[in-house]
């Protein structure tokens, strides 16, 4: 018989064996060596930490109890695992690229970095933790027991055993749980150990299966026969307890704080999820094969009234086998250690994440540079944590006195941490999904939970009997185990029913009703969308000042080694010559996500914040990162504006082209006028000089007609290049304004009186004085020869019989115009668009001109800055001179 | 971010169907999707067996163990090929391989 002393020697070695692999494991890591410390293998063997003590012993005695319907508890994570393509992997990637600590850390990282929401799911999950660190000390002394009972010495003591397996395991998890302060870094001495304790849990139950099956019943089909025989040899399972365990274990896969910290905070790679979605189904079968037989064969061997959570270690000690009953109990041990580690890991991650530091960080608000070193403030809250919680669990078991009310806690504890479910779900899937929403549904849940599955099985130690039976108030639809009036329920069904439905309904409804502030908004759309774009938000702008408080957080944080080496490695990414890195948006958020990894994104926000100020986020970033319509929309309107930006400018090509071509016909058609211009007066030059020179006895009367012609046509060829010369020089831009002051009306006294001097005509000038006194600072000469054309136009072409030519200025809207309205016929329509081209003559060349005037007239106007039109409906023809105002108050 | 597959800068309208080998990579992707929704309906199925009213006509437990292991066994065959086709999808030339779009 083995004696107590040995196994308690058996398991102090074991513990020297563990707290060895984990410190190698360690030292190797640290050493850069042991790939294998970071393979699919250690990966999916970590995950077997699902397999506690409670489903080492209690799958025998669940199935001792009702048959089959332990193996909910191990299909519900098959089914997660079998799903890991568009549920885990999500969860993976978006647990890497926000550098996420825990469950409570994604949780309040997906809602905007609330740390309201992290302490609810912080104080849910210790809730829901401690009273399963009591179910595992439990089963350890239970097992413990066990041998002493059959140890004739008889020194064991149940309540210091309980004490010092807490005490040794708040150890090893402070030893090997806070030895980085980087939480998302790998513990992969924890790993290994936990790794190399899934391997022993295993074998312990595989081989006490073999030895059931092969040494008692005497193989596959005795034993078949034996478990048909048995009591429970029926197919005999509650449909709604079958659904709701696996839906409930395969929540709880998920949202359990240790799950998540070796699935998603202790995951090296992705990739590892490929093989862990086949080998951690299989290791949940190999777990599950041998537990019916084991059941089986121990209601059938052992006396009535044992019990069957223990038939794992009483059947071989019946039996005799005591080194297989020692493997066995090995294997609990093991099962209960690791599980205990990790969730003391994770929860003393998540209390000194989101409540000791917010608190901490609350009392040094307002100065800018933290004093004290916050490493060691984090890792004193970390180690802390993991005593308190061990010391929590220690006395719930003690309070609890270890009976059967802990039994059933492993089901309480999964229902109460699946009412995080909803809002891991919805965020990771639902942009609309809100802070709010989050908090209500959460909070729904938990209370539900409370109100009709914690309280109640507490055997009415907080809930007094008659509140259980009438309801509070004597309001029977309250009835903790039957809401609504609904009776019969499985009151596990009951809870799970109730609670995770209100607290979907009330977080869908909460998230649809509210509005997410900006930064949820970002975060939503990097946790939905996290397979486009995983890229946090940028949210921060700093001034160069703050370099330096940042460097001594961030020292204070990370050690001064690695912060050193991060901010150095910034700055020669920035390309600057000083050591300390600007405060970019980028340089910012990557330095946030650095920090997060050590005390959670809330955290690092806040102390970020503190430094720098508030955040901003600009409409820019939103749409940045909004989602991928919002890329492409952005794409497309990016082409839309190049392609808009090429028609353009192939447009201005065109136009330059048709500018070019028409300018180059403008020449042509001007040069053959110009020809055309010159031809006729020079024509009539060579007749009449040829009729002078070859014809004899002309008579004086005709000579002098004829030399007349010939001076006409003469000065009509000079007055012709004296306008091209002038249209030349006003065309090229090179005239030289002369500038000065005089009032319109003397200017137009001088041009009416030259235009009229020495003319034979009868044109009568209409002025209004008055309105002409407006003073001028212009080319007076270049201006009145504008006038002057003007007049002599009306007085060339004006067909009245009583020709009239009425002037008027004004000042309209700060412009001097002035109008030279006729009474004639004036200009057709289809011409009035012409007579301001070069050499277009209306109505023929009865006046002689060589249509220029008008041409020299608009160029004159535009060097001065104002603008000549003609003035259509004014009866005759109708000419509107305008200068800007600039001149006019120029001359004031 | 396009759904074609068609690499060829010649071809002025996107390819409506993808080429063969992106085809069958979706079709995966879809089986993997499908496969816990199987996993759910072969465990869901013993709901559906007679429930115990006299200890002859119900199903013996073997049997049932029988079937459930088989089901496990066979949804972990499954998920094996599927990760090893996956595997060889990552290492793939397609970026696209690792995309978790649907093919809508």
């Amino acid at each position: 018989m083995a004696t107590l002393n040995v196994l308690i020697l058996v398991c102090l070695g074991y513990v020297v064996l563990l707290f060895g692999v984990a410190f190698a494991a360690d030292r190797m890591a640290a050493a850069g060596r042991g790939a294998w410390l970071r393979s699919p293998l250690i990966y999916t063997l970590s995950l077997s930490i699902y397999c506690t003590a409670w489903t080492f012993y209690g799958a025998v005695g669940n199935a001792a109890r009702s048959g089959l319907e332990f193996v909910t508890i191990y299909l519900g994570p098959t089914l997660v695992m079998l799903s890991w393509w568009w549920g885990l992997r999500k969860l993976v990637r978006v647990g890497r690229s926000q550098r996420v600590t825990s469950i409570a850390d994604l949780i309040s990282s997906r809602y905007g970095k609330s740390n309201t929401l992290a302490i609810c799911v912080t104080i849910l999950a210790v809730l829901g933790g401690t009273p399963y660190i009591a179910l595992q000390l439990q089963s350890i002394t239970l097992s413990f027991s066990i041998f002493a009972e059959a140890d004739p010495s008889g020194l064991y003591r149940e309540g210091s055993s309980v004490f010092w397996v807490a005490a040794g395991l708040a150890m090893f998890a402070i030893l090997f749980g806070t030895r980085n302060l980087d939480a998302n870094e790998r513990h992969h001495g924890v790993v290994t150990a936990i790794a190399l304790e899934s391997v022993v849990k295993l074998f312990a139950l595989i081989a006490v299966g073999v030895f059931v099956v092969w040494g008692v019943a005497g193989g596959i089909g005795p034993m078949m026969a034996r478990i048909d025989a048995s009591e429970i040899g029926q197919w005999n399972v509650d449909a709604g307890r079958w659904t709701t365990f696996i839906f409930l274990s395969a929540a709880a896969f998920i949202c359990l704080p240790r799950m998540f910290q070796v699935m998603v905070v202790e995951n090296a790679d992705e990739g590892h999820l490929r093989t862990a979605a086949w080998a951690f189904p299989l290791y949940l079968l190999l777990m599950s094969l041998f537990v019916v037989p084991i059941a089986v064969v121990g209601l059938d061997l052992l006396p009535e009234g044992s019990n069957p959570d223990l038939f794992v270690l009483t059947v071989p000690l019946s039996q005799g086998n005591d080194w297989l009953a020692m493997l066995s109990f090995i294997g609990g041990f093991s099962s209960a250690t690791s599980m205990v580690i990790v969730t003391a890991m994770a929860l003393s991650t998540m209390v000194s994440n989101h409540l000791v530091m917010p608190i901490w960080l609350s009392t040094q608000e307002g100065s800018g540079s933290v004093s004290g070193d916050v490493r060691n403030v984090v890792l004193v809250a970390r180690r802390v944590s993991i005593a308190v919680i061990m010391a929590m669990g220690y006395y719930y078991y003690r309070l609890s006195g270890g009976g059967a009310a802990l039994a059933s806690i492993g089901l309480v504890a999964f229902a109460g941490i699946a009412q995080i479910l909803p809002a891991l779900v919805g965020g990771l899937f639902w942009r609309g999904a809100t802070r709010t929403g989050a908090l209500i549904g959460l909070t729904v849940g938990f209370v539900l939970w409370i109100y009709t599955l914690l309280l109640p099985g507490m055997d009415g130690a907080l809930m007094p009997q008659s509140v259980l039976q009438n309801g509070p108030f004597g309001w029977g639809w309250l009835r903790p185990q039957a809401l609504f009036g609904i009776e019969g329920m499985d009151p596990m069904v009951h809870t799970v029913m109730w609670s995770l439905s209100l607290n979907a309904f009330a977080f869908c409804a909460a998230s649809l009703l509210s509005f997410p502030s900006p930064l949820e908004r970002l975060q939503g759309a990097q946790f939905v969308n996290v397979f486009d774009h995983s890229v946090a938000p940028r949210g921060w702008s700093g001034s160069v000042a703050q370099s330096e408080d940042l460097m001594i957080m961030t020292q204070r944080i990370l050690g001064a080694g690695p912060a050193q080496e991060f901010f150095q490695a910034e700055a020669r990414a920035q390309g600057g010559r000083t050591s300390l890195p600007e405060p970019t948006p980028g340089f910012l958020e990557r330095l946030e996500r650095e920090l997060s990894g050590s005390v959670g994104a809330a955290t690092a926000h806040a102390m970020i914040g503190q430094i720098v100020g508030g955040s901003s986020v600009s409409v820019e970033d939103l749409l940045a990162v909004a989602d991928e319509s919002a890329q492409m929309l952005e794409y497309s309107s990016q082409l839309e504006a190049k392609s808009a930006e090429l028609s353009r400018t192939a447009r201005k090509l065109r136009e330059a082209n048709t500018k070019l071509t028409q300018i180059s016909e403008q020449k042509d058609s001007f040069l053959s006028q110009v020809s055309h211009e010159l031809r006729t007066p020079m024509t009539s030059i060579r007749a009449f000089s040829e009729i002078m020179r070859d014809t004899d006895g002309l008579t004086p009367e005709e000579q002098t007609r004829y030399a007349a012609i010939i001076h006409d046509e003469a000065l009509r060829l000079t007055r012709l290049l004296d306008d091209l010369l002038d249209l030349s020089v006003l065309e090229s831009g090179r005239v030289n304004l002369n500038m000065s002051g005089e009032s319109l009306s003397a200017v137009l006294d001088r041009a009416v009186s030259s235009a009229l001097a020495g003319s034979r005509s009868t044109l009568t000038v209409r002025r209004t004085r008055q309105s002409e006194r407006i003073p001028l600072h212009t080319d007076l000469d270049r201006l009145g020869q504008v006038f002057i054309n003007l007049i002599s136009n009306a007085q060339k072409y004006c067909d009245a019989e009583d020709p009239v030519l009425t002037i008027s200025a004004h000042d309209v809207g700060g412009q001097v115009v002035i109008d030279f309205a006729d009474n004639g016929s004036g200009i057709p329509p289809e011409a009035q668009s012409m007579v301001f081209e070069k050499f277009a003559r209306v109505g023929g060349d009865k006046a002689g001109g060589a249509g220029l005037g008008l041409a020299i007239c608009r160029e004159i106007m535009q060097r001065l800055g104002g603008e000549i039109t003609y003035l259509p409906g004014q009866g005759g023809a109708a000419f509107r001179v305008r200068l800007p105002m600039a001149y006019r108050q120029a001359a004031q | 971010m396009s759904e074609s597959e068609d690499r060829k800068p010649q071809r002025a309208r996107p390819s409506l169907f993808l080429e063969r080998q992106s085809y069958r990579r979706r079709r995966l992707m879809d089986a993997a999707r499908l496969l816990p929704i199987l996993g759910a309906a072969l465990i869901a199925l013993p709901l559906l067996w007679p429930s115990q009213t006299s200890p002859e006509d119900g199903v013996p437990l073997s049997s049932a163990i029988l079937y459930i292991f088989a089901c496990w066994v066979f949804l972990i065959v499954v998920s094996l090929i599927f990760g090893f086709a996956a595997k060889r999808m990552a290492t793939g030339d397609d970026p696209e391989a690792e995309s978790d779009r649907w093919p809508h």
